[in-house]
């Protein structure tokens, strides 16, 4: 089974590798092939391990020494269990998709071959996060990802906005990446291994305090990675990228690295309950704080990255509440359905020559169907409608909150709901029905190759099933994650879904509704509520007045005071007095033998004097 | 009165002294070479005289050595002096100023 493993992990690097070779050369359709079949090999390799996983077989590897110096002994291991293989499966799924569909949609793109080649290299990054069996390899994983993100946010970096998020998304991460590399360090520290197993075996033993500050760093990183209030800016200017890059990054896999990562190390959070609690706190604020931008939002790519950010609030909800196999199964469904509502966004941005206002689309139904389909069913996904995927997963969540009594989170969560089925069919309803405005703005909006279409499908029919797996997936994966115990009344829990359902129908209801009938008059734009949330809040106005000018400020303050005036005033002045002296020196040096003497006979008389009067201590 | 070591090291000294003096002055390359010459014999009998002094024989052996290098110095420079005079017809300091800087 060990090949399997290997096959998995390496089958990504070996086509990124191969793509890199042609990476400066012209589009070559072979690139995007081999990528491709190679992520179809490392998808069905880990369904052969979903296969072989099961309550007592897991597979664990250790690969090569990587740090062994003194005390520390750090290997590159693997571990194939309940949680990894899920992520495993996801990831590789979703990959092979979006390479697939990357072939049609970088068509005419000329740096093809550089695109697919970090495509693949993210994947082989995710696959290291996902697979490694301690935290440092974790953390390679983490970076990597990191690295992907910023070489694809800024893919066409040419374009000084790519270039711009790709850095935002890239320093705010490595602000977050800051706290978690503390609490690798607390952890490597108070445990005396990075080792899963031996750190989750020896937490109990340690005290409250330090277990907190552990919890906190590892959350700081997870916020980062999962766009969290306050590190969340970064997501939807990250949509700069290519469509492929925000459907497998910034919406399927590295968002959703953070809450893999508060569930990996769930047993260092579920002896802190109040982190989770504020984790969970976090998450639910998030969930309505971003559908709330979603709202107004005409920027198609970013109503969908605002969409994800509310989900992991959704999922973060889950896994401070101590529920982690609903945190994963979120996951798992959301990657699903919310790549192929990115996928379908990138299909109108082509028909529409990379036009994302949706307020100039509009009655795009008729142009392309099959598109049209495709996200209406990822939108009743992501609303929660049944039996879509999302409403599985996403009332769980619901549940879990009300049956902690946590009556504030679920009532956040709850109005989430009926925000997220609202913004969706908002968007469903201004791109694809009503007025065709774009025919009056020239547009001339076509079909996709019919391959991208059938590369979609697998998606759009795990969005639609994905959610009756529920029990053999809760079966699967509480052999490794701590259960779930629900103490609630059945009936309740009947009444719940019924409320979430209505909620989240009557969200559609209205939207539809509303946009079938031209949508909202001109005159909310005025009101400063609309500015509130078209301003995403004033947030990044916010940093960019109290921390973006003050340190522009700083470092042009030091690079003209302290640099150019002292520094390297000092350096001249140095070299100047030194050519001074040899300008003036030079003249002793006449050929004259007879001055040449006596300059030495000079010379040896300082020595003399200073011999005599100056005497090193003894 | 006898004669000690102090009178050697006076000896020695204004010896040096001239030689110093000749060194600075003299514009004739082969005063120069006297010069040197009476410089290197100056600290010959200082040595020899402190030699005898404290008994010890290596100041001697010193004042040998001196005496040997003195000779093939004046040896080679004597050997370019008098080729430098068959080319140019002038022993004069100022006239050799070939390696300005």
């Amino acid at each position: 089974m060990e090949k399997y493993l290997y096959i998995t992990l390496f089958a990504p690097l070996l086509g990124s590798l191969i793509a890199a070779l042609f990476a400066a050369q012209k589009k070559m359709l072979f690139t995007g092939i081999i990528t491709s079949i190679l992520i179809g090999i490392s998808f069905l390799s880990s369904v052969i391990l979903l296969n072989y996983i099961d309550g007592d077989t897991i597979l664990h590897v250790k690969m090569m020494d990587w740090i062994s110096a003194g005390n520390i002994d750090i290997p590159f291991g693997f571990v194939v269990d309940q949680v990894s293989v899920i992520m495993m499966v996801t990831v590789t799924l979703v990959s092979t998709v979006v390479h697939v569909y990357s072939i049609g949609y970088m068509e005419h793109d000329k740096s093809f071959n550089r695109f697919f080649s970090y495509l693949s290299a993210f994947v082989f990054s995710m696959l290291i996060l996902v697979m490694s069996d301690n935290f440092a390899g974790l953390f390679i994983g983490w970076e990597g990802v990191g690295l992907c993100s910023w070489l694809l946010i800024g893919f066409w970096y040419h374009k000084h906005s790519a270039s711009w998020a790709a850095n935002e998304a890239f320093i705010m991460n490595r602000i977050a990446d800051l706290g978690m590399l503390m609490g690798l360090f607390l952890i490597y520290w108070k445990v005396g291994s990075l080792q899963y197993d031996i750190v989750f075996a020896n937490i109990v033993n340690l005290d409250v305090t330090t277990l907190t500050w552990i919890g906190v760093f590892l959350f700081i990183g997870a916020m980062g990675k999962s766009a969290q209030f306050p590190l969340h800016t970064w997501l939807a200017d990250a949509m700069e990228g290519p469509t492929p890059v925000s459907a497998l990054i910034h919406a399927a896999t590295m968002v959703t690295a953070g809450v893999y990562l508060v569930i990996r190390a769930g047993e260092i959070y579920a002896l802190i309950p109040e982190v989770g609690y504020v984790i969970a706190s976090l998450g639910a604020f998030v969930a309505v704080f971003a559908a709330s931008m979603a709202l107004v939002n005409r920027d198609l790519k970013r109503i969908i990255a605002y969409s994800t950010l509310s989900q992991l609030g959704y999922m973060f909800v889950a896994a401070g509440l101590g529920a982690y196999w609903i945190a994963l199964f979120h996951l798992m469904t959301h990657a699903f359905f919310k790549s192929l509502l990115f996928l379908g966004a990138g299909n109108v941005m082509h028909a529409m020559n990379d036009e994302l206002d949706i307020k100039k689309m509009g009655g795009l139904y008729d142009s392309m169907k099959a598109t049209a389909i495709l996200m209406t069913l990822a939108s009743i996904a992501l609303a929660g409608i049944y039996p879509f995927a999302g409403f599985f997963s996403k009332d769980k969540i619901l549940e879990v909150a009300f049956n902690h009594e946590a009556y504030l989170l679920w009532f956040a969560l709850f109005i989430g709901a009926a925000l997220t089925a609202f913004y969706s069919f908002r968007l469903v309803m201004l791109v694809f029905f009503g007025e065709k405005v774009h025919k009056k703005l020239g547009f001339h909006p076509h079909e996709v190759q019919p391959f991208v279409i059938y590369a979609l499908t697998p998606l759009a029919l795990l969005a639609i099933v994905a959610g009756f797996f529920e029990h053999s997936f809760h079966a699967f994966v509480t052999d490794l994650l701590k259960d779930y115990e629900f103490t609630l009344d059945h009936s309740i829990a009947l009444i719940l879904i019924f409320a979430t359902s209505a909620v989240a129908l009557s969200g559609i209801g209205f939207a539809v509704y509303k946009y079938s009938r031209g949508g909202f008059s001109e005159s909310w734009e005025k009101k400063g509520i609309y500015k509130l949330l078209i301003n995403q809040y004033y947030i990044p106005k916010f940093y960019e007045l109290t921390i973006q000018k003050p340190l522009y400020n700083l470092s042009k303050f030091a690079w003209q005071k302290i640099d150019l005036k002292i520094v390297d005033a000092t350096v001249d002045m140095i070299a100047r007095v030194l050519y001074g002296t040899g300008d003036t020196a030079r003249k002793i040096q006449s050929g004259n033998l007879s001055s040449m003497l006596r300059w030495m006979v000079a010379g040896v008389a300082i020595l003399l004097v200073l011999a005599i009067f100056i005497r090193p201590m003894v | 009165m006898m004669i000690g070591l102090t009178h050697y090291l006076i000896l020695s000294g204004i010896l040096f002294i001239i030689g110093l003096v000749g060194v600075m002055r003299r514009k004739n390359l082969l005063m120069l070479f006297f010069s040197t010459e009476i410089l290197l014999n100056a600290v010959n009998i200082g040595f020899v005289a402190v030699s005898k002094y404290y008994g010890d024989l290596s100041g001697q052996m010193f004042a040998f050595f001196i005496i040997a290098v003195a000779a093939s110095e004046v040896a080679v420079g004597l050997g370019l002096l008098v080729l430098w005079y068959k080319r140019t017809g002038s022993t004069d300091l100022d006239s050799l100023q070939m390696m300005k800087g």
